[in-house]
This record gives C-alpha cells, sequence and structure tokens, in this order.
C-alpha cells in the first residue's frame, strides 16, 4: 500500500511518500502506526504522539481502529489548520 | 466525490464574481452571504503563510462538507475556493458563498462550511516570520473544534 505524508509528520519522517508492505499481523491504522514507529527515529519522533496523528484511507477520514485491509492509500497527518 | 461549487487552487479569486455565477439568471434567491477568510500579519510578524494541502482529499473532503451543507439547508447554490501555496498578509486564503431563498439559511449554511472545512478539510498552514527565525506549524484550535461539535445532532 502506499502511504502519503502531509505537514510535520511529512518532515520528521523525511518522506512524502513511500510504498509500505506491514506484515499480517499489522490489521488496524493503530497497529500500522505502532509498526512504522519501529523503523527509524524520524518515525518516532513523527508518531510520538500517537493520538494526535490523523488518518485517512483512500481520501476519507478514519479512526484509529480502522482496519487498513484492502486500502491503496494511506495518510497521515497533524490536525488541520485550513479554513 | 468531487462538488460543482468546489475549487481549490494556488490562484486568488474574486469573491464577487464567485457571488455573481450563484445569482446569474436567477429571480429566485433573496440572500446571498459571502465569507472571505485572510492572511493575517499578526501584528507585523508575519511574512507569509505556506498552505500545504492535500491534492484529491482536499477537493473531496471539502465536496462532501458542502454536500452536507446542502442537505441541511435549502440552498440556491455554494461556492467554497480554498487557496493553496505561499499566501502574504492581506491576500484571501478562503471564501465561501452561500444562495438561498431566505437569510437565514445563506447565513447558517455559510458558517457552517466554515466551521467543517478548518476542522475536516486536509489543509495545513505554515507560518514564515518576518525575522526569518521561525517556520512553524499553526497548532489546531481547539476552539475550532467547539465550533465544528455546535452543529451535531
Amino acid at each position: 500500500m502506499k502511504a502519503v505524508y502531509f505537514a510535520w509528520v511529512r518532515e520528521r519522517i523525511g518522506k512524502t511518500e513511500e510504498v509500505l508492505a506491514p506484515p499480517p499481523e499489522v490489521v488496524s491504522v493503530a497497529d500500522l502506526i505502532g509498526w512504522l514507529r519501529g523503523r527509524g527515529e524520524g518515525y518516532e519522533a513523527a508518531f510520538e504522539q500517537a493520538g494526535a496523528i490523523r488518518a485517512a484511507l483512500d481520501r476519507s477520514h478514519v479512526r484509529h481502529e480502522a482496519p487498513i485491509a484492502g486500502a491503496r492509500e494511506i495518510a497521515f497527518f497533524p490536525p488541520m489548520t485550513g479554513g | 466525490m468531487t462538488h460543482p461549487g468546489v475549487r481549490v487552487q494556488a490562484e486568488g479569486f474574486d469573491v464577487a464574481a464567485e457571488s455573481a455565477a450563484l445569482t446569474a439568471g436567477r429571480s429566485d434567491i433573496g440572500a446571498v452571504v459571502a465569507f472571505t477568510g485572510l492572511c493575517r500579519d499578526e501584528d507585523g510578524t508575519l511574512a507569509a503563510l505556506e498552505i500545504e494541502h492535500y491534492p484529491g482529499m482536499a477537493e473531496e473532503e471539502v465536496g462532501r462538507v458542502a454536500a452536507e451543507a446542502e442537505r441541511r439547508w435549502p440552498l440556491a447554490g455554494l461556492r467554497v475556493v480554498h487557496r493553496f501555496g505561499r499566501i502574504r498578509p492581506g491576500e484571501p486564503i478562503v471564501c465561501v458563498v452561500t444562495a438561498s431563498r431566505h437569510r437565514q439559511a445563506a447565513f447558517e449554511a455559510a458558517s457552517f462550511l466554515m466551521d467543517f472545512m478548518k476542522t475536516r478539510a486536509p489543509f495545513w498552514k505554515k507560518e514564515h516570520r518576518t525575522d526569518g527565525t521561525s517556520r512553524d506549524w499553526v497548532e489546531a484550535k481547539a476552539s475550532d473544534d467547539a465550533a465544528t461539535e455546535r452543529w451535531a445532532g
């Protein structure tokens, strides 16, 4: 699946997007965040306050409990500040 | 879902033209409300805002909010334009124009659209300071979440 990152999540990870192949035990958005945190300092910094991070699956907002199966694109970003 | 009245763009916009487009050729509209959000200079400390967005989702999410506004109020039309990229103090960032038969629907729908856009549309503002020292991401405000929650139910 493709992962895309925005704002300070993008800056801390140091990437705009990447292709992820998580193991089968990664079922939910929360699981994926936990798995990503183990990938290095940038990820740890991006997700240190995991509860504050927003996620979208295929361009729709989802909660962290949502299953990721079948999604083509997952996005992680901070709370939004548009308008 | 994209909505025909929604645009996300780097260029500026003309709110009068957006309003005129909603009312052209119609005589059933009794009220038009136009809101414009501008970039403030924060007492001279802000040089520019840099607005990042999630291409695709930004249009779709604003479209979903627009469709919800149309479900809740009897609107004759609406326009939402949200900019991205570098924006200087004094320049417009966003506009919402709503048209309806009577004013209450247009007022309420415009307010609803702005409240939901602030908390649901994937845009992020970064501040560039005039002293060049800091470039910080704007933090989301609890007051914006509270403003959105008042529309619940």
